[in-house]
């Protein structure tokens, strides 16, 4: 189990968050024009990282809001969080 | 076979105090070129390889394993087997495995202890009741052995079940495949690792894979620890390394790799004779030869590689058993660990060719992978060798996330994803 640093509630336990997968992934702006393929990379393609990976997380046992996160996903490190909305700490 | 394994061979070498068995198999060198390479020497690879050689007489093959066989998700699963599973692609895929293993210590002359001892699905509220009828009317329209159970039935088929109607999830029934059960998950990847062996399969353990190298959008070779390896047809059987594997070549697949925690008990005196799972609750539990009660609990929901999973979905599983098994409450656990699972969107696998000539995928089994391993195996090895599905696993092909054909076994397979 690992301390969650919300950047609206500050620290927190694990089990008060979920996680909500790969981050900036874009919406289609033109949903009527996507092929399949491009549905396909949408919808279901994901780069499952095993390293740094930017993902989201929301607060659902607190303050119920989303935010960013870096996290190492080959020993669950946690490097920063930063607000929806916001441009990634690093690269 | 040059060392069969009988009655007699273990009278005989028990004369010489067991010293002169001969190890089940090489630890060969690799060579330049192979036929075929499959990369990852657990169950599901073993089997690839052994049905490659043995159905379909590719005898220059390898299996390459970054550790040691059976070391990943093949020795870290709760080795339940069954076939339950409510669509007719995955009631073909899973049935065919279940066959192969009602004769597999026969065909491999290794006893993998497979016993049927039945699976026994529990109900706990009227959702549960009607999905479970469902599937079991689905089931036995595939030719799969299911029936329903009452409560007093359940109760009268494991009678240390809690079935008392005050309890928080009460138990209103459930479904029992008797052919349903467990085998023992190490000799199944030693077991087809010995066959695959004498049919002149190479085993290079402790030889990582670095990279797929592809000319145009032909496989080359790979790249491994134990240096090139020339190959025109590569085989990833991965599991939760899946992504990384596919990153190497280029692809980009469906999948995300998750802990899934599993746990034993001290071992006790024959307690409970069946497989127990429930969905609602998500627990399950069975009792090992050695008496240890194996539990399996959930997957965490966010993606990792570190084979740890959060301490909550354990307290949480051992609360449902708890309550479901209130004679278990002062049972001590010996063991916990965690499995990196690649699970699908859909819950269901991948066995199928890519868009790179040469390279196969069998991947997405997520958290019920151990129960294909044989039917896994055979499908893949003929995928591979005749570079076109088996209609068994056709619908398991990777362009059902482009044309959205997709087998949702996503709770409907009876245990929560």
């Amino acid at each position: 189990m690992f301390i969650i640093n919300c950047p609206y509630c500050g620290e927190r336990e694990q089990s008060e968050f979920k996680a909500g997968g790969e981050a900036h992934i874009v919406r289609p702006k033109q949903p009527t024009e996507l092929s399949d393929d491009e549905w396909a990379e949408y919808l279901f393609m994901r780069k499952n990282i095993k390293g740094i990976q930017l993902e989201r997380w929301v607060h659902i046992h607190g303050c119920r809001k989303w935010f960013n996160m870096v996290r190492d996903t080959s020993n669950d490190q946690i490097h920063a969080v930063y607000k929806m909305g916001e441009k990634p700490p690093i690269k | 076979m040059k060392n069969k394994y009988s009655i007699f061979s273990l009278i005989k070498n028990a004369f010489t105090n067991h010293e002169n068995w001969q190890r089940a198999w090489r630890d060969p060198e690799p060579k330049k070129e192979y036929d075929a390479v499959i990369i990852g020497g657990g169950g599901h690879g073993l089997a690839t390889a052994y049905y490659l050689a043995k159905k379909h007489q590719m005898n220059n093959i390898a299996v390459v394993e970054k550790g040691w066989i059976g070391g990943g998700n093949t020795g870290r699963n709760t080795t339940i087997i069954r076939s339950n599973y409510l669509w007719d692609a995955s009631a073909g895929l899973y049935d065919h495995a279940l066959k192969l293993w009602e004769g597999l210590s026969q065909e491999l002359n290794y006893n993998v202890m497979f016993s049927q001892r039945g699976v026994m699905n529990l109900a706990h509220n009227l959702q549960d009741v009607r999905d479970l009828k469902r599937r079991t009317h689905a089931n036995r329209l595939n030719g799969i052995d299911a029936v329903w159970l009452s409560t007093d039935q359940v109760k009268k088929f494991c009678p240390i079940i809690n079935t008392s109607q005050d309890i928080r999830y009460p138990v209103l029934g459930g479904t029992l495949q008797k052919r349903a059960g467990t085998a023992r998950h190490d000799a199944v990847a030693w077991g087809y690792a010995r066959g695959a062996d004498e049919l002149g399969v190479d085993i290079l353990q402790n030889c990582e894979v670095k990279g797929i190298k592809r000319i145009g959008n032909k496989i080359e070779g790979l790249e491994t620890t134990k240096g090139f390896i020339k190959t025109k047809k590569v085989g990833v059987v991965a599991a939760g390394h899946s992504s990384v594997l596919a990153d190497m070549a280029g692809l980009r697949l469906p999948l995300e790799s998750k802990p899934l925690q599993a746990l034993v008990s001290e071992p006790v005196k024959p307690i409970i004779d069946t497989v127990v799972m429930s969905n609602a609750v998500h627990a399950y539990v069975s009792q090992s030869d050695k008496g240890e009660l194996v539990i399996g609990a959930g997957t965490d929901d966010y993606v990792s590689y570190s084979q740890k999973g959060s301490h909550e979905i354990v307290e949480g599983t051992l609360q449902a058993i708890l309550e479901l098994y209130p004679i278990f409450s002062r049972m001590r656990m010996l063991r916990q660990w965690g499995g990196i699972v690649d699970i699908c969107p859909d819950a269901s696998p991948i066995i199928s060719k890519t868009s790179i000539e040469g390279l196969y995928f069998n991947c997405g089994w997520g958290t019920g992978g151990f129960k294909a391993t044989p039917g896994s195996g055979d499908l893949f090895a003929h995928t591979i060798a005749n570079n076109e599905p088996h209609k068994l696993n056709a619908a398991f092909n990777i362009n059902r996330f482009v044309s959205g054909d997709l087998v949702d076994e996503h709770g409907a397979a009876a245990v929560a994803h």
